[in-house]
């Protein structure tokens, strides 16, 4: 097989240094290596967008990212917004408005949107639906992921 | 007993877990010493296979095994029939033919699998497959059904001497004769596509085989844990008892997650007896558009029957199924479209017979909607051409065909159902809800006042409104066991497996006003054959409908037991006793009360006695089976605008009526709605497995398959209800699963032909697409 390569990765917060080949996928790399199972992968080809994750803190898909690309930066996912007791704005939005069914896809759009109401935090349901275009998801009908992320917002909007 | 929880919109006690990325699917399954499958799959549809030669692929370092058909030894066997074929019905022709594990001499479509790689870690297994050497010749290969039938076509399965797979014919009345006593008979053909399931998580199967304890795991998103563990006891000789069966969450089903004796589960399991260790597959999309299973064509020809007042005498529909290179599931499909097709209009004669024809192509199994969509899209067609033969509104000419308010329920079809029953319509109101669903669009308002502005305008902007039936929740039976535990907190399982329905909410919400606890204290097991053992699965919008009255029933039962041991500690009869907030409470007493966790300590002494003749704990087992299916039924409706330039869709409106008799929960209910909305979206506008002419699919992948986004949706969908309750079952419920899907692609087809308003444009196939649409629109006005 062919050499291995180290590098330096703060995920969530924490540094992990690890050696890994060079083909090993982001996905994978924070999947397996990190044991870290909230980043989904529905289609490894890029296009579902389950496997978003904050690169930097930009929305990046990790299924078509190598390991060793994320050598010195920061990545984010999504057991880093929040926990079963303690979640964030968004997901409470998401359980309150009935915004994931199955979850597989859910990782992913949380991500999404995180980046996303980060940039535009009074957004339109048209720039929402605009927003999580790039993300498929075969449970919902997308209508309550709008309206969570619409809640969301409102909610973010009066605790600041 | 109080309502406190069913009909309320809870939010979901699975969230919190889903939501933070903490619940576990398929690809968390781990083991320290698993090893990890990946098969190597037929690029061919039709071919001799001559050779498979592993000799490199085994020199990689990493790799353990690689299995070939030989390897297999009295494990090589084709799989049992999953449903058999519907004998009761006089003439029918069925010939079956079930898949094998791996091929050995013919491959029959591409996807089938030739080799299993097992290795120390996925890259590792995928590599080797690129090693392995196939010498194999193609042969011609069978793609179309109708060619399928012609003399000298190609056969599938050489030694059957045919390529029909079954032949089904139903009649009700006398479809010849009534052809005579009509004013008008319209021919017409029909071809309607469906594609595939495209849950957001692929398969995955776990195999962990203990030899000590002679006792194999397995963990799998299946949907059905009691298929899969009774199909892998019996393909390897093992006590069902000694087969566990443990289903993680799970990423999307909509059908086939319901298949077994699938080729990766039966090798994974032969892998992990054979070495020892937990095998491990997860498969990728790339496998799943061309190695599970999917829908897909049906061609329809039909004849529709009726008088000059629009009434509709009879209908004739003689179809073909392309079933793809076996039929495990045999006539499901099928057999759905023949009892939707008539629905619930009022059609005294109807023939139906269809021949399902083998196909080199990927097994065909029910996806979401599971062979309701043909028959609702050919009906609701053929109504649109009695309405432009009549020179009729569409919706007038449903509202003369529907069966009237005051009929006198049950109505038997005469049509023989998927669960081999009579297809009854056990309650409904039909006229309503054609009557909300204009209202809710606003039909009238938009034909006599916005349409004319907008055709002044130059805009195309077009009305819709379809109907359809889904039959739900059929039998055979659903079970479960409900514990109040020491802590106080209920564990109420089943073997159901669960895809995202909200089921450990909507069943909580159903034993919680049972047992009079909070929601949030039901704990909801799904799909662990260990924790439960009997059952059957999740198809047929039937989870709801026959496992909700299964938990009803048994904690009826479980509250029996409540009441008794609490009335025998406090010496008061049941009549004095409540149920609520987590206790047991005496009438008018405020001291006298015993919480549940409690009374389940007392319930089950470890000294002392329990009364002779009782069970010790607070626990029950029951069952609950439907005499046949309830039929939920509605209504879709929508005004939208094609562009002109792109054929892009933009929905002014969208309406949608059902009634799924009592509701659970309105805001999982509206969701399970909005999902079905969404494939029924895909099914019209956007989804098809294209096949070239030697049955290769050419645009397996997701960049090519096209999933409906959230721009390719209604802005909103609106939906309104009415509530029949079922008398089939105790809770009144019905099944809504699939009704989502069910009516969109005819409400396509009626919407845009209103936007263009051509004499010559009517929509006789589906999917559509922009460019098709762009074409069948410049072909109409060329005729003009
Ligand atoms: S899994 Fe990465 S985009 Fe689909
Ligand atoms: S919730 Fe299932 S794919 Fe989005």
């Amino acid at each position: 097989m062919s050499d291995l390569i180290d590098i330096k990765v703060n995920v969530n917060g924490q540094l992990y240094e690890r050696s890994v080949e060079p083909r090993m996928l982001l996905s994978d790399f924070i999947r397996f290596e990190l044991g870290l199972g909230g980043t989904h992968v529905g289609c490894e080809h890029g296009v579902c967008g389950t496997c978003t994750i904050l690169f930097d803190g930009k929305p990046q898909r990790s299924c078509i990212t190598f390991a060793v690309l994320a050598d010195g930066h920061t990545i984010e996912t999504v057991e880093s917004l929040g926990t079963p007791e303690k979640m964030s704005t968004l997901q409470q939005a998401f359980q309150e408005k009935h915004g994931a069914q199955c979850g597989f896809c859910t990782p992913g759009i949380l991500m999404t949107m995180t980046a996303f109401l980060k940039e535009n935090p009074h957004p339109s349901e048209e720039e929402i639906r605009e927003g999580i275009d790039g993300n498929l998801c075969r449970c919902t009908g997308y209508q309550n992921i709008i309206e969570a992320v619409k809640l969301a917002a409102e909610n973010m909007d009066s605790k600041s | 007993m109080e309502k406190k929880y069913l009909g309320q919109r809870v939010i979901r006690n699975e969230d919190p877990r889903i939501l933070t990325g903490r619940g576990k699917y398929m690809a968390d399954i781990t083991y320290h010493n698993m090893l990890h499958a990946a098969f190597l799959r037929s690029d061919y549809p039709h071919a001799k296979l001559n050779s498979v030669d592993i000799s490199a692929a085994l020199e990689i370092p990493g790799v353990i095994a690689i299995y070939t058909a030989e390897d297999l030894g009295d494990y090589w066997h084709p799989g049992p029939v999953l449903v058999p074929a519907p004998h009761s019905i006089p003439g029918i022709t069925a010939n079956s033919r079930t898949q094998i594990p791996i091929v050995k001499d013919i491959i029959h479509h591409q996807g089938e699998v030739l080799a299993m790689v097992v290795a120390e870690n996925r890259y590792i297994a995928e590599d080797a497959l690129a090693s392995i050497y196939v010498d194999s010749d193609p042969l011609d290969a069978v793609e179309n059904v109708e060619a399928a039938l012609k003399p000298g076509s190609p056969l599938v399965h050489e030694e059957l001497g045919t390529n029909i797979a079954t032949y089904v014919r139903q009649e009700r009345g006398n479809f010849a004769e009534c052809k005579t006593k009509a004013d008008h008979v319209i021919h017409q053909k029909f071809i309607m596509d469906r594609g595939s399931a495209g849950a957001m998580e692929n398969r995955g199967f776990c195999a962990n085989w203990d030899e000590d304890a002679q006792q194999l795991t397995i963990h799998c998103n299946t949907q059905s844990p009691s298929g899969l563990r009774n199909s892998m006891a019996a393909w390897f000789g093992i006590p069902e008892q000694r087969v566990r069966v443990v289903v993680p969450f799970v990423g999307g089903g909509f059908g086939p997650k319901v298949m077994t004796n699938q080729p990766e589960e039966v090798l994974c399991t032969f892998a992990s007896i054979k070495l020892h260790r937990p095998v491990k597959w997860l498969e990728d999309r790339a496998e799943n558009f061309i190695g599970t299973t999917a829908e897909r064509v049906q061609v329809h020809d039909c004849e529709i029957a009726f008088n000059k007042d629009g009434k509709v005498l009879g209908v004739r529909d003689s179809f073909l199924y392309d079933t793809g290179a076996f039929n495990p599931y045999t006539a499901t499909i099928p057999l759905n479209t023949q009892t939707h097709t008539t629905g619930m209009y009022d059609i005294p004669v109807f023939l139906t017979e269809f021949t399902s024809v083998f196909t080199n192509k990927m097994i065909c199994s029910p996806v979401r909607g599971a062979g309701r969509t043909y028959g609702v899209f050919v009906m609701e067609r053929m109504l649109d051409m009695v309405a432009r033969k009549l020179n009729v509104d569409p919706a007038k000419v449903r509202e003369i065909n529907l069966i009237a308010a005051e009929a006198k329920f049950p109505l038997e079809t005469g049509i023989i159902a998927q669960d081999f029953a009579q297809f009854v319509l056990d309650s409904g109101n039909y006229p309503a809800v054609l009557k909300k669903a204009r209202e809710m669009i606003g039909y009238e308002d938009f034909k006599k006042n916005q349409q004319p502005k907008f055709r002044a305008e130059g805009r195309y902007v077009g009305i819709g409104l379809v109907l359809f039936t889904e039959n739900t929740g059929v039998g055979p039976y659903e079970g479960t066991k409900i514990t109040v535990g020491n802590s106080g907190k209920v564990f109420a399982s089943s073997i159901y497996g669960t895809q995202g329905q909200g089921h450990f909410t909507v069943f909580a919400q159903i034993v919680a006003d049972q047992i009079g606890c909070k929601v949030e204290d039901v704990i909801i097991e799904t799909g662990d054959t260990d924790k439960f053992a009997w059952g059957t699965g999740t198809f047929a919008s039937r989870g709801a409908t026959v496992l909700g009255n299964a938990y009803h029933h048994t904690a009826t039962l479980v509250r029996a037991k409540i009441l008794a041991t609490a009335s025998r500690l406090f010496n008061v009869p049941e009549s004095e006793l409540e149920l609520g907030d987590g206790m047991v409470k005496v009438a008018d007493m405020p001291d006298k009360f015993i919480k549940l966790g409690d009374l389940a300590t007392k319930a089950n002494p470890m000294r002392g006695t329990i009364k002779p003749g009782t069970e010790p704990g607070l626990e029950a087992t029951g069952f609950y089976a439907p005499p046949y299916g309830a039929t939920a039924y509605g209504a879709a409706a929508a005004i939208m605008e094609i562009d002109p330039l792109s054929f892009n869709i933009k929905f002014h409106k969208f309406i949608f009526v059902d009634d799924c008799g009592t509701v659970i929960n309105p805001m999982i209910l509206d969701g399970q709605l909005h999902g079905g909305i969404q494939m029924g979206v895909g099914n019209a506008y956007f989804e098809k497995l294209v096949y070239d002419e030697n049955a290769q699919l050419l645009n397996g992948s997701l960049m090519d398959y096209l999933i409906p986004r959230a721009t390719d949706m209604p802005t909103k969908m609106e939906i309104g209800h009415l509530n029949t309750p079922s008398p089939l079952n105790p809770l009144g419920i019905k099944g809504v699963g699939e009704s989502g899907t069910i009516p969109i692609p005819p409400l396509y087809c009626q919407a845009i032909e209103d936007a263009f308003n051509l004499p010559d444009l009517f929509i006789t196939e589906v999917p559509l697409s922009p460019s098709i649409v762009y074409s069948l629109v410049e072909e109409a006005k060329a005729k003009k």
